[in-house]
């Protein structure tokens, strides 16, 4: 387990909308793991939030030429290392 | 005989492709899971017939959803069966080093393929370049340039998909792929920077939270309009001529040619009214059945089919699944419900089938329930404006409002009562495209079609049915048994069971039947509500049993008998 203090590390719920970051913690689940990174999202690579809708709506980013929404709950779960800001 | 079969990711266009191998018109449109079944078709290459088989899309061999369940399942047993096999993996060209994952663990697993490299129109606006020769290389399979919607590459496909042989098995984790198609990307594709286009900011515009909420609004006002618009110019320019003008006259010929008051006559003709056919009012096979179902029901479908169409093509409707997903949890779905549930606003059953792209059975029973309680189809909702388009706007209000409290309600209920909880979405937003109008118009006449089919037998059938009860004067006897429910608890006129009961065969017929009984505006609207929640026609039912099971089939309808009785009871008392 990596220590989310220490690395900088923030949900991808708490990246501000426009900020490029690595992905570096993915939710648990052998499924969804495959689900995500079939889809492109997984630790290492890199993602632009692009928003986040209120009342605890999803999440969207940028990830390769990839555009994702995820649900709220599982954005949660994803943790990231901010490293600059990308502007839309 | 040999097999072609297509796999790829959701949206990559396997539909359209298999559309141009074997001829047979599919419904495609711009977003993940519009396959949700297998299909077969045949094509003929070299004098030799092939069964070419489209598959649900999968983003991995390891299965997510039932609709991605079924391809994962259908390879491997395919395979195991010895047949010769060629596995076609179409690739969405702009969007490779995703796509390439699933390539490289078919490759790896040991299956003949061929790639396609689809939408390679697309690539030049994008700044993208792709070397397929050094793919061809590095991949060891043979691989196509092509553009589907045009038919570019199809005839090169045709004549190579012979080349695909079986390799080897190389076990590789999730992991070692990603590796793996990390370096051949980079040697295969370069990128060219370029400014953003108009269409990528609409694209970011329509996935915020409050510019997302204007287009939506938008998008859903238009939509409404355009259905209306298009629906009543066709039966006032089109439809309504057709029949005042050249059908009426051939009938009443028919009319005195069978003298009215033999059995004959009252089967085809019905009854007269004044001496004259009255065709909502008549019940003949040949007046009443063909003028619901082609004067006031069809150019409702061909309208909603064409709308629907284009939104499904342009690539909006999962921008729309996002915007709605908070909410739709309260219900216990996600965002990407909504789609389904805007199928079933077509027709209940493929809003059922559709909902195979979700993943647990708690929500495809959720939504299929309030597909089938609260979404009225297109048949039933041009019927409905029918019956109450003269009473004003207000009263349909009334109706429309009625079933979308009951959705929400009966929705908000399952989710508290029933085990589990509702999963997260995870949805790929596709990239605007316009739509081609050569799939629009096609997909179009593809639903037509099947609604003419399907619904036509069930027509007949239903006014027969109601013809031949009138003929024999069966319909007090019954009628007085339902009396007490029928005007107690709903405020209906007992002759109104007859009508309701046939909501089981077909919905828009049942409604055409309560114009002749002069009822009120608030004995109207509660029939229309009451029609609407109560049993789904029978298409409806057969498929929810075989997606579903009895089981839920039967808790289904117990819900759907309470809410009906409440609902339509509520009405009474209030209105």
């Amino acid at each position: 387990m990596i220590n989310k203090d220490e690395k900088n590390l923030i949900p991808l719920t708490k990246l501000k909308r426009g900020t490029k970051a690595r992905v570096v913690e993915m939710p648990e689940g052998k499924q969804l793991y495959f689900k995500l990174s079939s889809l492109g999202l997984r630790p290492g690579v890199s993602l632009v939030k692009l928003s986040a809708f209120a009342l605890r709506g999803p999440v969207t980013v940028k990830c390769g030429s990839t555009t994702i929404a995820l649900g709220h709950g599982m954005a949660e779960k994803v943790y990231v290392e901010p490293f600059g800001v990308n502007k839309i | 005989m040999d097999k072609i079969i297509l796999i790829g990711n959701p949206n990559v266009g396997k539909s359209v492709i298999f559309a141009r191998l074997t001829g047979i018109q599919v419904v495609t449109s711009n977003y993940a899971g519009t396959t949700v079944e297998y299909r077969k078709g045949y094509m003929v290459s070299g004098g030799e017939k092939l069964e070419v088989i489209d598959l649900p899309g999968t983003y991995s061999l390891e299965p997510t959803s039932k609709a991605e369940e079924v391809t994962c399942s259908f390879l491997k047993d395919t395979f195991q069966e010895e047949k010769k096999c060629f596995v076609v993996n179409i690739i969405d060209a702009t969007n490779l080093e995703r796509n390439l994952h699933l390539t490289l663990d078919l490759i790896s697993r040991g299956y003949p393929v061929v790639v396609v490299l689809n939408m390679c129109d697309d690539l030049v606006h994008r700044g993208i370049a792709i070397d397929a020769k050094k793919m061809e290389e590095l991949l060891g399979v043979p691989v196509i340039s092509a553009c589907a919607v045009t038919g570019l590459g199809i005839k090169l496909l045709k004549d190579r998909f012979k080349d695909a042989s079986a390799g080897q098995v190389v076990l590789r984790s999730h992991d070692e792929l990603w590796q793996a198609v990390g370096a051949i990307v980079t040697q295969v594709q370069s990128l060219t920077h370029r400014h953003h286009t108009l269409r990528e900011m609409l694209e970011d515009l329509s996935i915020r939270p409050f510019s997302g909420m204007l287009i939506g609004l938008g998008v859903v006002y238009a939509t409404f309009k355009a259905v209306r618009f298009i629906g009543e110019g066709l039966i006032t320019y089109l439809f309504d001529p057709i029949f005042n003008n050249l059908y009426t006259p051939v009938l009443q010929k028919l009319s005195g040619f069978l003298v009215p008051g033999t059995f004959v006559h009252h089967v085809l003709i019905g009854e007269l009214f004044e001496g004259r056919i009255d065709f909502k009012s008549s019940v003949g096979l040949l007046t009443t059945a063909p003028y619901v179902e082609f004067s006031m029901v069809l150019p409702y479908i061909i309208s909603f089919y064409l709308v629907l169409g284009f939104l499904e093509d342009t690539g909006y409707l999962p921008r729309f699944a996002i915007l709605l997903d908070g909410l739709m949890h309260k219900i216990g779905l996600h965002g990407f419900a909504i789609i389904p549930i805007l199928l079933g606003f077509g027709c209940n059953v493929p809003g059922i089938l559709a909902t195979r792209a979700l993943e647990s059975k708690r929500e495809r029973f959720i939504s299929s329930t309030l597909i089938s309680i609260a979404v009225p189809c297109a048949a039933l909702q041009a019927m409905v404006i029918k019956l109450l388009g003269p009473s004003g706007f207000k009263s349909l209000l009334v109706v429309f409002v009625a079933l979308f409290s009951s959705w929400v309600v009966i929705g908000y209920i399952l989710n508290k009562i029933l085990k589990g909880y509702s999963p997260e979405l995870v949805l790929e937003i596709p990239s605007y495209r316009w739509p081609p109008v050569n799939i629009l118009f096609s997909k179009l006449w593809f639903r037509v079609k099947e609604f003419i089919l399907d619904a036509f037998p069930f027509v007949i059938l239903g006014v027969l049915f109601v013809n031949l009860l009138q003929y024999m004067q069966v319909f007090r006897v019954v009628s007085d048994t339902f009396e007490p429910l029928m005007k107690t608890v709903l405020g209906l006129p007992k002759e109104a069971i007859f009508p309701i009961v046939m909501g089981f065969l077909r919905k828009d017929i049942a409604a055409g039947l309560l114009i002749p009984l002069d009822m009120t505006v608030k004995q109207l609207i509660i029939a229309s509500v009451v029609l609407s929640m109560s049993f789904p026609c029978i298409a409806t039912f057969i498929i929810f049993l075989k997606e579903l099971g009895v089981k839920y089939l039967l808790a289904a309808t117990a819900i759907m008998l309470f809410a009906t009785m409440v609902v339509g009871g509520a009405l009474n008392i209030i209105l």
